[in-house]
């Protein structure tokens, strides 16, 4: 019998795998790769903050993501930075802050490697619940905005003339990736989220024709990668989060193969 | 009776701590081509995208008809190679249309049975008719292309201003196209407006060439460019209708001594 643990990951890899396979099709397409690192990187801020004020850590840093992703937003209105240079300077004062306070708050003993790299441990049944509710929520919403999300993801000006509320469509998505870096935290850790965002698109890119398919292999994708992931986990006692990105990156790896064989199939 | 779409009054509009627009005035009505030219940095992009609301002018004010859908063909559209997207589905961005209306789109602008070509694998020429189509599906009262004719070659720039023209004539709508070029746009536009952060010079295409602020802006060899199109332009109707390779160098060689340019 598999212990309750890892299928509490399981579960929780996979709702996290179904959100960011498409979720993580437009942080390709729009180039946030480096917008995901920030957030993910700030949650070791979301993580101290829970602890020094006893909440939920999962729920601090879904509130810690969501307000760094906003600030990101205000802060790009301004045309004195480049967004990278304002990213650059939020990403590693989130970690720094975070490491600052931990040092300060002393005796409380952290699992810092746990937060940085995942623990599947720390994944309780109350985690799994909120992650497969939440990752129906931000698929709805997804799902509802897709058209004009990739419109607006052409041609901002063009979406802005024809009517697509583009301010809004951007702090949605933003406000999407925050959720799925919380609530993949645990599993895969701080430094190794924003794989699950990008590896599984890479890989569905070589063999998908159109940005829907392109959302649901990447969603498949990333659940195998989850899957086989833990499994290697289990059998060779690998740490869970870097077996799930490795994983990932030998699926990747094998759709860049194969993509060709593909393409020439469907000529596109 | 003609009807207006929109009319810009006495716009300033500033960006930056610099004055990029000074109390401009312009109007486009319904079934009327107007070319914005100017040089780079007058103001051209700011003032389309005041006419599109994308922008609020910091004075002056826009009035639009009541109702007004346009369409904008921006000057660059750079599609991330990562994102997969064929022409049937580009098309249908951002509301779907049905199979049947999206290949008379692609017909009415020469582009038929492109549905399924990736985005990134058309020529300069196929995606700027492309991107056409896809304004054309909204039904636009006023069409807005801003520098249309950029990666095609003058062959193609020609013909795709027959093809603006004559959508122009079956649909009525009014088009607003923004040019650098002003030899480039003459054959379909009605009225032409030279920017240059306020309007220097307005008026038909036929004029403009000889406008002393035209050519205090662009310089004589501009204007002379503007002669040597007029005169081939009008040969090229009389033979075909059509203009073609020949007939334009048949024109600027003509160009050198035509009494005209001696005049200029």
């Amino acid at each position: 019998m598999l212990p309750e643990f890892l299928l509490r990951g399981w579960l929780a890899g996979m709702a996290v795998a179904a959100v960011a396979g498409p979720l993580g099709c437009f942080v390709v397409w729009r180039r946030m790769a480096y917008f995901g690192d920030t957030l993910a990187h700030s949650a070791l801020l979301g993580v101290t903050l829970g602890i020094l004020l006893e909440i939920d850590l999962v729920l601090a840093v879904a509130v810690t993501s969501v307000v760094i992703a906003l600030l990101v937003v205000l802060m790009q209105q301004q045309q004195k930075l480049a967004s990278d240079t304002l990213l650059g300077i939020l990403a590693h004062s989130g970690i720094a802050i975070g490491l600052v306070l931990l040092g300060l708050l002393g005796s409380i003993r952290v699992d810092l490697l746990g937060y940085l790299f995942g623990d599947i441990l720390a994944v309780r049944w109350q985690d799994v619940i909120m992650t497969v509710v939440g990752g129906i929520v931000v698929l709805a919403v997804l799902w509802h905005h897709w058209s004009m999300l990739i419109f607006a993801t052409l041609h901002e000006e063009m979406a802005r003339a024809e009517g697509a509320p583009v301010m809004r469509l951007q702090v949605v998505l933003m406000l999407m990736i925050a959720l799925v870096i919380a609530a993949a935290m645990n599993l895969v850790g701080i430094l190794l989220i924003t794989s699950m965002l990008i590896i599984p698109p890479a890989a569905a890119r070589q063999l998908t024709t159109t940005p829907e398919t392109m959302a649901g292999m990447a969603a498949l994708i990333g659940g195998l990668a989850v899957t086989i992931g833990l499994a290697f986990s289990w059998h060779v006692d690998t740490p869970a989060g870097a077996s799930i990105v490795v994983s990932a990156l030998a699926l990747f790896l094998g759709c860049q193969a194969i993509g060709p064989l593909v393409a020439r199939r469907q000529r596109c | 009776m003609t009807e207006t779409l929109v009319a810009v009054e006495s716009v300033s509009m500033r960006l930056g701590g610099h004055l990029a627009l000074d109390h401009v005035d312009l109007t486009v009505d319904r079934g009327e081509i107007v070319s914005l030219i100017g040089p780079n940095g007058a103001g051209k992009s700011t003032l389309v995208k005041l006419v599109l609301g994308i922008l609020e002018p910091t004075e002056g004010r826009i009035h639009r008809a009541p109702g007004l859908t346009f369409s904008y063909m921006p000057q660059r559209l750079a599609i991330d190679p990562t994102l997969p997207l064929a022409v049937g589905r580009f098309l249908d961005l951002p509301v779907r249309h049905q199979r049947a209306a999206k290949a008379a789109a692609l017909a009415l602008v020469g582009a038929s049975g492109l549905e399924r070509r990736a985005m990134q694998a058309l020529s300069g020429g196929e995606f700027q008719r492309v991107l056409l189509a896809r304004a054309l599906l909204r039904d636009p009262a006023l069409l807005v292309l801003d520098e249309p004719a950029q990666g095609v070659d003058h062959l193609g720039q020609a013909e795709f201003f027959n093809l603006i023209d004559r959508i122009r004539r079956e649909r009525g709508c009014g088009v607003l196209i923004v040019s650098h070029d002003l030899h480039l746009v003459m054959a379909a536009t009605d009225r032409v407006v030279c920017l240059n952060r306020h309007v220097c010079c307005s008026g038909t295409p036929e004029t403009m060439g000889d406008d002393p602020a035209y050519r205090a802006l662009f310089g004589p060899k501009a204007a002379d460019a503007v002669a040597i199109y007029r005169h081939r332009h009008d040969h090229a109707h009389g033979l075909s209708g059509d203009i073609d390779q020949a007939h334009a160098e048949h024109g600027h060689e003509h160009g050198h001594h035509h009494p005209e340019r001696e005049r200029a």
